[in-house]
């Protein structure tokens, strides 16, 4: 016993030197790439919330003596065809952009990941059923079903939310679904059914804790995707109706300039489409990396 | 051997195969085949039998992780395949499980501390200051210092993280502990400390062992009796001392005689069985063990042996003895 007591001291001695994990945010932060996309995306709140607050100039005003202005003191980034101030239209038009982008991607993070653990966790006919409809939905081009559901529905910021979220939760269902078939199987959840955990306890502190990560950078990513498809959906003029403006709308507007050589109508809302994307996955990006350096 | 805690009648498990596009059933993996057994309160019942005899699947499903084919199993007198799901959790409390990996059976999100209080938690047992003091003891009546229960399974050895197993297990004061395998994945040294924690534990709570495992030398250390399986079959039962010292089957002496001598100077005649575990989707006729038997005759190609007191408390299924 005497001798087994010492071992013991000896074994638990050498565990002191522990391999010191760096944290979650210290791995996220260590790349410049991600750092970039966090500027870039910070730019871009301040820019559309920030901004009207310092720049106080209505967006949806039109100056019918100034149509297709270039910029000038009065206008600093120039006027469109309807004497719209297009400075003030792009921060209002961030504005819309990105609420609807961060929520149709928590719609979609919450949906997808709650429908994918039900069908993983439920498994026959069930799993095959629920399935099978992501897959019916998924072969519909996704354009198709986001017009159609614009035309049905009038949209306003909340519909416009849901429509995004409608198509984008598919593919966060599926990976929920393969997180859950995998953790299904671990030792650890076996032995919390031993001691008589509850489904319902098991989803949320065994399999949901452990996939979380896999999840939040799929849905980081949807919310450049739900940008994208709402300026397309503008661009279409299936968008938030007007005056509204976005930044999409903005740049099928300026089409018809294009051979004016019109670029501040062009240029600044591509741009800022253009910034949130790259922003947005720059930081999914880091958040992959962060995440999927499993430890273990 | 005093009052007894489980009986188990005819247990089976059969895992439907499935094939094809409809998935029918083509046919069944008899995992576990007939279990026919009496385990007394205070005592360790020793399972051995070589990879994919169904030893883990048995007791899985004595205590419904897998839910059982078909049979009884009756724990204090009564059957818990009756139980409903509210009823089998509440009967959970009584018997726990110790699992062969420690690396994958502990919830790497959980600090220790959680890991240990859960099972307090799931059964609303305490308050929250009277769980912690429990947690504390735990660790500390398992070995391991108390203030690691702010720390994450990561951060432990295989020897550590399978005492933080053993305490999770206890913390409900069971009665019945399944230890499946629960040295086999860890370094010889620290096996030792292990088992020794595990025999110093049935004494002082009062447990009774089913103790599932393929190393012959430690199964024979800690058990009472010992079960010999094969493909999800009984061979043989005996106590310990009698197992080792008159072996009557035929497969249990060839397990035997495959157990190294620490002395290099005996000479021992090696039983070495011919061919592979036939597949349990496809279990031989008559005996299952004749087509491995240097023993086989016509009659155990034929006829099942029955499962017999050969000696006193001896029991054995084979033809020949």
């Amino acid at each position: 016993m005497l001798n087994s007591t010492i071992f013991q001291e000896e074994e638990l001695q050498q565990e002191q030197v522990v391999y010191e994990r760096p944290g979650f945010m210290k791995r996220f932060w260590r790349s410049g790439t991600t750092k970039l996309g966090v500027f870039l995306l910070l730019f871009l709140v301040l820019f559309s919330f920030v901004g009207p607050l310092v720049y106080r100039k209505s967006a949806i005003a039109t100056h019918l003596l100034y149509t297709v202005q270039g910029p000038s003191a009065r206008f600093p980034l120039g006027t469109d065809s309807l004497g719209h101030n297009i400075l003030a239209q792009l921060m209002v038009g961030g504005q819309s952009s990105l609420e609807v982008g961060f929520a149709a991607a928590i719609v979609t993070m919450i949906f997808g990941t709650f429908y994918g653990m039900v069908s993983g966790l439920a498994g026959g006919w069930v799993d095959s059923l629920m399935m099978r409809i992501v897959d019916v939905i998924l072969a519909i081009p996704s354009i198709f079903i986001l017009l159609f559901l614009n035309v049905v529905f009038q949209p306003n910021i909340w519909i416009m939310i849901l429509v995004l979220a409608s198509t984008s939760w598919l593919g966060v269902s599926r990976l929920a679904r393969g997180e859950v078939l995998a953790l299904k199987n671990m030792v650890y959840v076996e032995a919390a059914k031993a001691l008589g955990a509850r489904v319902g306890r098991v989803m949320f502190r065994y399999m949901l804790p452990n996939f979380i990560g896999t999840i939040l950078v799929a849905a980081t990513l949807s919310i450049a995707d739900s940008i994208l498809a709402m300026a397309g959906l503008s661009f279409l003029g299936l968008g938030l109706p007007p005056p509204a403006p976005n930044w999409g709308s903005m740049l099928s507007d300026s089409l018809n300039y294009m051979f004016q050589n019109a670029w501040w109508m062009i240029y600044p809302p591509g741009l800022c489409i253009l910034i949130s994307q790259v922003s947005i996955n720059l930081i999914g990006d880091g958040l992959r990396g962060a995440v999927e350096t499993r430890q273990r | 051997m005093s009052e007894v805690l489980l009986e188990v009648k005819n247990l089976k498990k059969h895992f439907p195969i499935r094939k094809g596009f409809i998935r029918r059933t083509a046919g069944y993996v008899r995992a576990v085949d007939g279990i026919d057994l009496t385990v007394y309160a205070g005592e360790t019942l020793g399972v051995v039998g070589e990879s994919g005899c169904g030893k883990s699947t048995m007791g899985r499903s004595l205590l419904r992780l897998v839910e059982p084919t078909s049979g009884q199993i009756h724990f204090q007198g009564k059957d818990i395949m009756k139980l409903s799901k509210s009823q089998m959790r509440d009967m959970r409390r009584e018997m726990q499980i110790v699992f062969q990996d420690p690396y994958a059976s502990l919830n790497p999100r959980y600090t220790i501390g959680q890991t240990l209080s859960e099972p307090m938690e799931i059964h609303h047992l305490h308050n929250s200051t009277a769980r912690k003091q429990r947690v504390q003891s735990m660790l500390e009546r398992v070995g391991l210092d108390p203030s690691y229960s702010s720390r994450f399974p990561h951060e432990f050895s295989g020897g550590q993280r399978q005492r933080i197993g053993i305490a999770r297990a206890l913390v409900l004061n069971p009665k019945l502990m399944i230890l499946d395998e629960p040295v086999a994945a860890l370094d010889v040294s620290v096996q030792s400390q292990v088992i020794n924690l595990l025999e110093d534990l049935q004494q002082d709570f009062n447990l009774t062992y089913i103790f599932v495992a393929h190393d012959l030398s430690v199964v024979k250390h800690i058990s009472n009796r010992i079960l010999v399986m094969y493909l999800g079959r009984m061979m043989e039962l005996a106590s310990s001392n009698d197992l080792f010292a008159d072996p009557l089957h035929p497969y249990t002496r060839a397990l035997l005689s495959a157990v190294p001598i620490p002395n290099p100077r005996v000479k021992r005649e090696r039983i070495i069985l011919q061919g592979d575990l036939p597949s349990p989707a496809n279990p031989p006729k008559g005996c299952v063990f004749h087509t491995r038997c240097p023993l086989a005759q016509d009659v155990c190609r034929e006829k099942v042996p029955e499962w017999r007191e050969a000696k006193h408390n001896h029991m054995v299924a084979c033809h020949l003895v």
